[in-house]
């Protein structure tokens, strides 16, 4: 039998069920949900208090976190985005599927082949994407996997907000025959 | 500053696992949540779906035999809604969600590791600006934590087991009509991908 880390995907029904074991996992072990976007906020409220040390005081956002027991620090959470990015980097590497395109076949149809372009508007969509995820409390883990599956209001009124507005946008940049190059 | 070293590891092994289940499951690949998006590739769907009906069923029993708590994001309406529709946009153009920017960082990609410097730029803001946006987040009210089980005073076993039973419904139905399955697969397979255990 072929060792499974060396195909280069499996089922997204295997992948569904070792998410949702994971989830358990995260839960019995860590009294955590799995999500990201905590980590990127943790790591951005620990930029702004080295960079401004009076931040601590100036900034509503760490003695309203401290009363929630929730002060930014490198944690569970932390580490979990870390893990992610070495699984990934494990896996790909074991299968052979790594790629140093910055520039999709699906965008590059559609804007033109420009690396700065692209890397530019990845910023800010990335910069726009999590500014969200933080209005609302959580992202495609954190509400959309980990929320849902603890029957959250919050999480189910977002992830249909999210995938109605990421369904519109997508249509209007490459409508439906951009499929060609999915 | 720091969680207990125990607990750094533990964080970081569930995430190496995490990883490794989403480059497997394409769901660190532009075309795949693009593709979703633009309704020709159900990856994302599929992968999310399995994972909440599988997750509910043990998540709900640890909590029932007191081995954890429920983890409720706040109801915050505004929040939700306004958060919700950046985090769509800016999801459908860059083409990752947080976890699978990160993971396709791992697979070496450049736009996602651009991507997620704007990220940390984006938290960036979300933290200065906090207390401006606390109005703004609770402009329509906070319900606080709330499940459906809670809104509807029913049984949260009820959904868990409505859940599992749509999930298993799909499940039929995706088997008895395998045939076309199987060629729309075959279809927008990429040349020289290897497929792995088809279920």
């Amino acid at each position: 039998m072929t060792n499974p880390l060396t195909m280069k995907s499996w089922s997204p029904y295997v992948v569904g069920v070792g998410i949702g074991l994971l989830s358990w996992l995260a839960f019995a072990t860590a009294d955590k949900p799995l999500g990201i976007s905590t980590a990127f906020e943790h790591t951005a409220a620990l930029g702004e208090k080295a960079v401004v040390p009076q931040a601590e005081q100036t900034n509503e956002y760490f003695p309203k976190k401290a009363e929630q027991g929730e002060s930014p620090k490198i944690g569970w959470e932390w580490m979990l985005v870390f893990g992610v990015f070495l699984g990934a980097l494990l896996s790909s590497w074991l299968s052979g599927d790594r790629s140093n395109e910055a520039v999709p076949a699906l965008w590059r149809e559609r804007f033109g082949g420009s690396v700065p372009v692209r890397l530019v508007v990845a910023f800010f969509a990335g910069a726009l994407m999590i500014f969200g995820a933080r209005l609302a409390g959580g992202c495609t883990s954190g509400h959309g996997i980990s929320g849902n599956l603890q029957l959250a209001v919050s999480s189910l009124v977002f992830t249909a907000t999210f995938f109605t507005a990421a369904i519109i946008t997508a249509l209007a940049l490459y409508g439906r025959k951009g499929a060609i190059h999915v | 500053m720091f969680d207990s070293p125990e607990r750094l590891l533990l964080g970081l092994l569930t995430g190496v696992a995490f990883g490794v289940l989403l480059q497997k499951g394409r769901v660190a690949k532009f075309p795949v949540i693009v593709g979703q998006f633009i309704l020709k590739d159900w990856t994302v769907a599929k992968v999310m779906g399995t994972a909440v009906v599988v997750g509910s069923l043990g998540v709900y029993a640890l909590v029932a035999s007191g081995q954890a708590h429920l983890h409720v994001k706040p109801f915050l309406l505004a929040g939700v809604l306004m958060g919700g529709v950046c985090f769509g946009v800016g999801m459908a153009v860059f083409g990752y969600c947080p976890g699978t920017g990160v993971a396709a960082c791992g697979e070496g990609k450049p736009d996602a590791m651009v991507g997620v410097l704007g990220m940390l730029a984006g938290a960036l803001v979300f933290v200065v600006a906090f207390p401006a946006l606390q109005p703004v987040i609770k402009g329509l009210g906070d319900m606080g934590k709330l499940t459906l089980p809670e809104a509807t005073g029913t049984s949260p076993w009820l959904w868990v087991a409505a859940l599992l039973g749509v999930g298993l419904a799909v499940l039929v139905l995706l088997i008895s009509r395998r045939k076309p399955v199987a060629n729309e697969q075959h279809r927008t397979d990429k040349p020289g991908v290897r497929v792995g255990s088809s279920v």
